[in-house]
């Protein structure tokens, strides 16, 4: 991406932001869903702040953890987003998920930290799991970056509608040293009042955009003309069916000799571990059309793209009580 | 009884929680709210059917165990039981919907409270060849208490009874005592079948007799607590923190001069609604100022509503900082230290008498001490009686002293000025959320 894309994303940024919000209704009785969820999100943000030492947000350049950066920025305007972004790398990311992670950050102008699960695997730290996806490998580096980091609080952008598991799931999650969540002795969530008290070694887990669905954010994109990674979009692509799904011929994720490789119009819903992540077959080529898309969709985003979801029931809720997002 | 037309709920959000006892069918119609709205997609239909099929559930569900559909952890699945609230989504061609589905036994007050705290409306569920329960009357106290706007009685199971007005108009009645008892005066009440689908999204044709809407139209069309009451409490405005970019400046902000002394007082609005020029006073200091912009994110508006997230800039520079409130002049009470407030218990270690906790009211969380146990409702009577403890899931009174005054709220007057929670100083843990009754002025 050159120049001008760059200052396109900077003018939507401040002058098409400021356009969309005259047709926002500035009153609370029909205050519009997606107001109320961006205040509820900026709300929340603004309190794990104004609560803790050393926030960090973990941002990947998926869509849902460019819509939490996009609220922050909101939330401190004029001011800069007043913390640091954590990237836990499994070395199996989309490259133009990637450059689009570190074209974004520059643009804001924010410090960003890489965490390589490929670093923990090649000296020894980790080893490569015999299915060869590296999801559950991401939470020893995420709790050593946090630990290095020293951070209090940690910005995600998990959503409750993504999965059984993370429906139960505070908007504040206290979690131990060892990052391990316990769904059943959580905080009661009251009100709109939040409650980030920890001790010594404990940190929190943020969900800002806990209560959005797909389409919440999908809306929102569009609302607020937000940038995202080209893959998100309709685009040509090689690739192979397996699990019932379409996944890219990479280094990562390739064909044996009985999956045919053919060229498909494909998009990503989800954009994480290309070893396990597939497209859907779509010719939704802007953000409008993604709308009427996921509007009309059969299928959960998880259902239709993870393929480690589908290990079992309780896959996330696994991850999740060893310290995963 | 507040219902909108359906054109001014177009596009707005809706939350809801659902109430009710062991087995009065409160899974069913939950999973059947979103079966027949379309909410479940087809591989989470999958999942559960596939489920529901090795566990060999089968019979009039149609062969689906709709309680899957919410019990998400592992536990749960393994035990058939609900273990915390859980939160779905769904929505209509009309409007969004936040349903938190709180489990029907243990801990019920726990998970009440929880749910009712955020909620615009509670789907209370009861049996129809039971009636109304004790469990049936504690709900709704906690309803009352927790002040939701609305109450929908759904009397299930109105099959079994061949669909008899009868037997409906019974338990109608029943209902109507106690909610008159209690003062509630928003509730709706309908005969269903969550099984069979009568009255939950569609009109049943069942039931001629019955010509009020179905369930998904109530909500569909049901006010939300700020659309009721932003026109009518005084503005609050909690400060969550001060915004000043000190030349740390937001990306597309190219003059470095630009915000040189800009001082944004950031927070959600709590109550009311304030415009640009209204007169304010600032808790800390008592002292009154004048409302000169209100920033969102590189817009002005000129006027903004709870819950909007806002920045406010005043005329004047006062010391402000986090935990004070911005307030319409004149209407904030004078702070106070001792108050009377009603404690939902919420932790398994019981409060004594001279407890020393933290509260935190908006944004200011500061220390205090319960001085005295006042009372404990008994929750099949509804009367307060004696106590020196409150257990877990007591609903109890108690006079407490905060170790600085703070301008405290009737909750009966301002929901979000008079609510708070306790918290266990040493670790961090919720003990109770707190309403306030009476301010104890010295």
């Amino acid at each position: 991406m050159g120049r001008a894309h760059e200052d396109r994303m900077r003018a939507a940024s401040v002058n098409e932001t400021s356009t969309s919000l005259l047709a926002t209704p500035t009153t609370g009785h029909g205050l519009s869903t997606i107001d109320m969820l961006e205040s509820e999100a900026i709300h929340i943000i603004r309190e794990v702040v104004a609560e803790f030492e050393r926030p960090v947000l973990l941002f990947s350049g998926g869509k849902d953890s460019v819509v939490v950066l996009h609220l922050a920025a909101k939330a401190f305007w004029p001011a800069k987003v007043p913390f640091s972004l954590l990237h836990v790398d499994t070395g199996h990311n989309f490259p133009e998920v990637l450059d689009f992670r570190d074209e974004t950050v520059a643009r804001l102008g924010l410090r960003l930290t890489v965490a390589s699960v490929q670093d923990y695997i090649d000296d020894g730290r980790l080893r490569e799991r015999a299915d060869g996806t590296r999801n559950p490998l991401q939470t020893l580096p995420l709790l050593d970056a946090i630990a290095a980091g020293r951070h209090d609080a940690v910005f995600g952008g998990a959503r409750r509608d993504e999965d059984k598991a993370r429906a139960k799931e505070r908007v504040l999650s206290l979690r131990d040293e060892f990052g391990q969540w316990n769904p059943r002795n959580q905080r009661p969530e009251l009100w709109n009042l939040y409650n980030g008290r920890h001790t010594v070694g404990q940190h929190l887990r943020a969900f800002p955009i806990s209560n959005w669905t797909e389409l919440d954010v999908w809306r929102y994109i569009e609302r607020e003309n937000i940038e995202l990674a080209p893959l998100y979009y309709a685009h040509d692509r090689e690739v192979f069916q397996r699990d019932g799904m379409w996944r890219a011929v990479t280094p990562v994720s390739l064909p044996t000799e009985r999956e045919a490789v053919e060229t498909r119009t494909v998009r990503y819903r989800t954009v994480g571990d290309m070893s396990c992540t597939g497209a859907v077959e779509s010719d939704a080529a802007d953000v409008a059309a993604v709308v009427r898309e996921v509007t009309v969709s059969t299928l959960t985003e998880r259902g239709a793209t993870r393929a480690d979801d589908r290990i079992s029931d309780a896959a996330m809720e696994d991850r999740k009580k060893d310290g995963y997002f | 009884m507040a219902v909108l037309t359906r054109e001014s709920t177009v596009g707005t959000l809706l939350r809801f929680a659902t109430a009710g006892s062991v087995d009065d069918g409160k899974s069913t119609l939950v999973g059947r709210l979103l079966h027949d709205s379309k909410s479940i997609l087809a591989d989470q239909l999958e999942a559960v059917t596939r489920t529901s099929t090795e566990r060999g559930f089968g019979g009039t569900g149609g062969g689906i165990d709709f309680a899957l559909l919410t019990d998400g952890l592992r536990a749960e699945r393994e035990q058939g039981i609900t273990i915390d609230v859980a939160y779905r989504y769904f929505a209509t061609a009309q409007r969004s919907f936040i349903l938190a589905d709180c489990p029907g036994h243990v801990q019920y007050t726990r998970n009440m409270v929880t749910g009712a705290t955020t909620a615009d409306a509670v789907v209370m569920l009861i049996d129809a060849r039971k009636g109304v329960l004790e469990q049936t009357r504690r709900h709704l106290s906690v309803v009352h208490q927790l002040r939701v706007p609305h109450v929908i009685i759904a009397v299930n199971k109105i099959d079994l009874l061949d669909y008899s007005e009868r037997a409906f108009d019974h338990v109608a009645d029943a209902v109507r005592v106690v909610t008159a008892q209690l003062g509630l005066d928003d509730v709706h009440v309908l005969p269903t079948s969550a099984l069979l689908g009568d009255n939950i999204v569609d009109r049943s044709p069942n039931m001629p007799w019955y010509d009020g809407p179905s369930l998904l139209e109530l909500l569909e069309t049901l006010p939300s607590t700020d659309d009721l009451e932003s026109g009518q409490e005084d503005f609050r405005m909690p400060v969550q923190l001060v915004i000043r970019p000190q030349g740390a400046l937001a990306s597309g902000i190219d003059d470095p001069d630009a915000f040189r002394d800009y001082r944004g007082y950031g927070g959600q609005i709590s109550s009311g609604r304030v415009s640009v020029g209204d007169r304010v006073t600032v808790s800390h200091n008592g002292l009154s100022t004048v409302v000169t912009g209100i920033d969102f994110a590189g817009s002005e508006l000129t006027t903004a509503a709870a819950p909007q997230s806002v920045a406010l800039r005043l005329r004047d520079d006062f010391d402000i900082a986090r935990g004070a409130t911005i307030a319409a002049e004149g209407t904030l009470p004078g702070p106070t230290k001792n108050v009377t407030a009603s404690l939902f218990w919420l932790d398994d270690r019981a409060l004594l008498p001279g407890a020393r906790v933290l509260v935190k009211f908006g944004t200011a969380t500061i220390q205090a001490i319960v001085l005295e146990i006042t009372g404990r409702r008994n929750l099949d009577t509804l009367e307060l009686q004696p106590a020196d403890r409150l257990d877990v899931n007591d609903i109890g009174q108690a006079r407490v002293r905060l170790s600085a005054a703070l301008p405290v709220e009737l909750f009966a007057h301002n929901r979000r000025g008079g609510a708070f929670l306790i918290i266990n100083p040493s670790d961090g843990a919720t003990l109770a959320a707190g309403t306030i009754l009476e301010r104890n002025d010295e």
